[in-house]
């Protein structure tokens, strides 16, 4: 029985000035690899000019029961939002 | 414990009516899984079995144009594999078992790749029906409630587009060219047509998945609804390739706006999922003996690449 190649998780920058975004992963028995696989899957159609492969194990994810304690404090700080500051509206371009 | 599942249950189901994403690591009942599992293997099977019938015609295209297109589109259709499998591992599923299933003849695919491609104009007949099937359903899972999934659907709609006209420009060239060709572009169509209507899978009445599969936007629109939208766009293709589809009832119905067919021959399809098809078992064997005979490789690449990681603690 085959030992299963490791997971990658593949992010692309479309062109330059953007970020790279995550496009999905595949399979490679090692970085190298999950390169060259990445070039092939992803971008047959002229869509990257930068590759990063990351082995999916050492990535660390939130996890979604974790929700309320790390998001919803930033729910009631509406004073971080510039509509929460009342100005007359003939000012300009501020 | 029961009314903690029904509650979380009724959670989800408002995420659902709420046009919310679902993600692989949010809660989500065991049977949305399990049904996500199922169909998202099964389409990635799809993917992978369909590349047999129509790389057996690549060594034989007849020109060097059509051969770089015929490669592309089977690459590509590896490709649309390799991200359904990868929208699956989501759920907790390893690839080997996941290709394990199919082997075993656990997990299906579509059926329409369990008949043969025995002249050149079935890569035009597929591209132009096969891929025109696909596309319609596709489009529709692009909005499904599975992130994973409906991400993979978006990127393999971009490519589907040049699989099919790439396949209606091979049979606008067969119909535009000698009596032979005609023929043969029609012979093509009489057998292609009826397969490629039963993709979208058995009428709503039997289909024993629609109504939860609907109730969790998985699909948005029912077998038949997918299946007439097929019928009404590609009778007038059929009509401009100056081909006869192969059915008496078909005809426009200027009341309802759509195409009325004949019957379907239902036992035949389900002949064919029950694995006896006409290519059934060519099929797996094919898979399995690449599988099989591929196995040193993947060990080699293993071996490879731990000795790399090995040397490069050492330097
Ligand atoms: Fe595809
Ligand atoms: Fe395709």
């Amino acid at each position: 029985m085959s030992k299963d190649w490791p997971l990658f998780e593949v992010f692309i920058r479309s062109k330059n000035g953007l970020e790279h975004r995550h496009m999905g992963s595949l399979h490679a028995s090692d970085p190298e690899m999950a390169m060259e696989n990445a070039r092939d899957v992803y971008t047959r159609r002229q869509e990257g000019v930068s590759i990063w492969v990351v082995a999916s194990t050492d990535i660390t994810a939130s996890n979604p029961k974790e929700y309320g304690e790390l998001f919803e404090p930033a729910a009631d700080k509406i004073y971080r939002h510039p509509t929460f500051y009342d100005l007359p509206d003939e000012l300009k371009h501020i | 414990m029961k009314d903690n599942i029904q509650a979380l249950n009724d959670i989800f189901q408002a995420r659902i009516d709420n046009g919310e994403s679902i993600e692989p690591k949010d809660w989500m009942p065991e049977k949305y899984r399990k049904t996500h599992i199922r169909q998202i293997s099964q389409h990635a099977h799809s993917e992978i079995v369909g590349m047999l019938p129509e790389g057996n015609w690549i060594s034989r295209a007849p020109s060097l144009r059509r051969k770089v297109a015929l490669l592309a589109k089977v690459q590509d259709e590896a490709g649309h594999g390799l991200y359904l499998y990868s929208a699956a591992e989501t759920l907790g599923i390893s690839r080997d078992e996941l290709f394990d299933q199919l082997h075993t003849g656990k997990a299906k695919y579509s059926s329409i790749f369990n008949y043969p491609t025995v002249s050149w104009a079935d890569m035009g007949a597929v591209g132009w029906l096969v891929d025109g099937a696909a596309i319609i359903n596709q489009v529709m899972l692009t909005r499904t409630s599975f992130g994973p999934y409906a991400r993979a659907m978006v990127k393999i709609c971009k490519e589907e587009s040049f699989h099919q006209r790439q396949g209606f420009e091979i049979m606008l060239t067969l119909t535009n060219g000698t009596e032979v060709q005609k023929q043969m572009a029609q012979d093509s169509l009489n057998r292609w047509w009826w397969p490629s209507l039963m993709m979208f899978g058995p009428p709503d009445a039997e289909s024993t998945h629609t109504e939860q599969s609907m109730k969790w936007k998985i699909k948005r629109k029912t077998n038949d609804e997918l299946r007439q939208q097929f019928i009404d766009i590609t009778a007038p293709q059929a009509e401009f390739l100056g081909l006869t589809i192969p059915d008496p009832d078909l005809k426009w119905n200027e009341e309802t706006k759509h195409y009325d067919f004949g019957a379907i021959d239902w036992d035949e399809f389900w002949q064919v999922v029950k694995g006896f098809g006409p290519c059934n078992k060519e099929r797996i064997d094919a898979r399995v003996k690449a599988w099989d005979e591929g196995a040193w490789v993947r060990d080699a690449a293993v071996a490879y690449g731990e000795k790399k990681i090995q040397k490069s603690k050492v330097a």
